[in-house]
């Protein structure tokens, strides 16, 4: 009875800073701007939408992986999931929570758009160094 | 601990563990969270201790059996510490680090003593047991401390980026840990809870190495927008 307890109440904790986690992780990246490259590899015209993340994620798929991000990025990915989850469920009910839903799915977005921008700042990097080599 | 599986993981997170260091140090962050890298380094040396151990006497014998289960509460008790570090981090400024220390070491005597009551009535290990219930009770007592300083720093507005990661990550650890233990209670013929503390072992030091590459002690985060359910 005592483990059940504190079973139940450990999950329920690790929902908990699961999504405040992810959302600090999320909004370390809100005030930064795109480059030109991203928006037009991604088609992001303004800021990022929620139906993007898919998107941007297979474009990241494309560039070399870097280990400091592959942690936070799949972190986001099952926020997102849990985003989508939500919205296709429970927001039916209520449709503030849908709006809520869709903008935290846009800023999933941003984040993935932002680690884009730095692959592709690296990835640079590391060909300009090959070339002074 | 069985197999290669869990060996990889271990190999892992002593990896990450050491990565973090080497990040601290090179962020010239080490004095700043002193106690948080004094826990992985223990972690680190605990591992060797823990290798040596299990290569002269093996899986089964009592010396790794006892090697274990002291260094698990050492390290638990390790995690404690930095946990109230992190306490003196939030409320340093309003200056209670006294009165943290002084309810510090009140709520881990309060812990032994329950940990005691629990086991004193086993036969035979008496120790062994105690240093486990410790452990395990020390998990749930620092996701409940975890819990109350996350919600400090959301009443404080307290906005050092690196910090509150820190907490929400160790929240996310805690959380996790305790919830493993009880699943082992609840279940402890599935083996692959057994793996779960060997894989968390590897997110903490990894989701800190990457908090303390990517942010420097002046980054700043709004923490209102960061509460799960909003009011």
């Amino acid at each position: 009875m005592m483990a059940a307890l504190i079973l139940v109440f450990s999950l329920a904790t690790l929902g908990m800073f699961f999504v405040s986690y992810c959302r600090s992780l999320v909004a370390a990246c809100s005030q930064y701007s795109l480059s030109a490259e991203v928006r037009d590899v991604t088609g992001i015209r303004t800021a990022a939408e929620a139906e993007d993340f898919t998107r941007v994620v297979q474009v990241l798929q494309l560039c070399p992986d870097r280990a400091e991000d592959r942690t936070s990025l799949q972190a986001v990915g099952l926020y997102h999931s849990l985003l989508t989850l939500v919205q296709n469920t429970a927001a039916k009910l209520a449709p503030s929570l849908r709006t809520w839903a869709e903008q935290e799915r846009a800023h999933c977005a941003q984040f993935a758009a932002v680690t884009l921008d730095r692959r592709i700042a690296f990835s640079r990097e590391m060909l300009a160094r090959q070339a002074e080599l | 601990m069985p197999g290669s599986v869990a060996n990889f993981l271990w190999c892992l997170g002593t990896l990450f563990e050491l990565c973090f260091v080497v990040c601290s140090l090179v962020r010239k962050s080490f004095g700043r969270y002193f106690f948080l890298n004094l826990y992985f380094i223990l972690s680190v040396l605990v591992s060797a201790a823990r290798f040596l151990t299990l290569n002269s006497y093996g899986q089964e014998s009592d010396q790794y059996t006892y090697t274990y289960f002291y260094t698990d509460a050492l390290l638990t008790l390790g995690l404690f510490v930095a946990l109230i570090s992190l306490y003196s981090h939030v409320f340093g400024e309003l200056g209670f680090s006294k009165q943290i220390r002084f309810g510090a070491v009140l709520l881990l005597l309060g812990t032994a003593a329950f940990s005691y009551g629990v086991v004193r009535q086993s036969e035979g290990r008496l120790a062994t047991s105690f240093a486990y219930e410790l452990s395990q009770n020390l998990y749930f007592v620092g996701l409940v401390l975890t819990y109350i300083l996350w919600g400090a720093v959301l009443k404080l507005r307290e906005a050092r980026t690196r910090l509150v990661q820190i907490i929400l990550a160790l929240g996310l650890y805690f959380s996790a840990y305790a919830a493993s233990y009880a699943l082992l209670n609840l279940a402890d013929k599935y083996a692959v809870i057994q793996y779960l503390s060997q894989l968390l072992a590897c997110l903490l030091p990894l989701s800190l190495s990457i908090t303390m590459l990517r942010h420097t002690e002046d980054s700043r985060i709004a923490t209102a927008p960061l509460v799960a359910v909003q009011r």
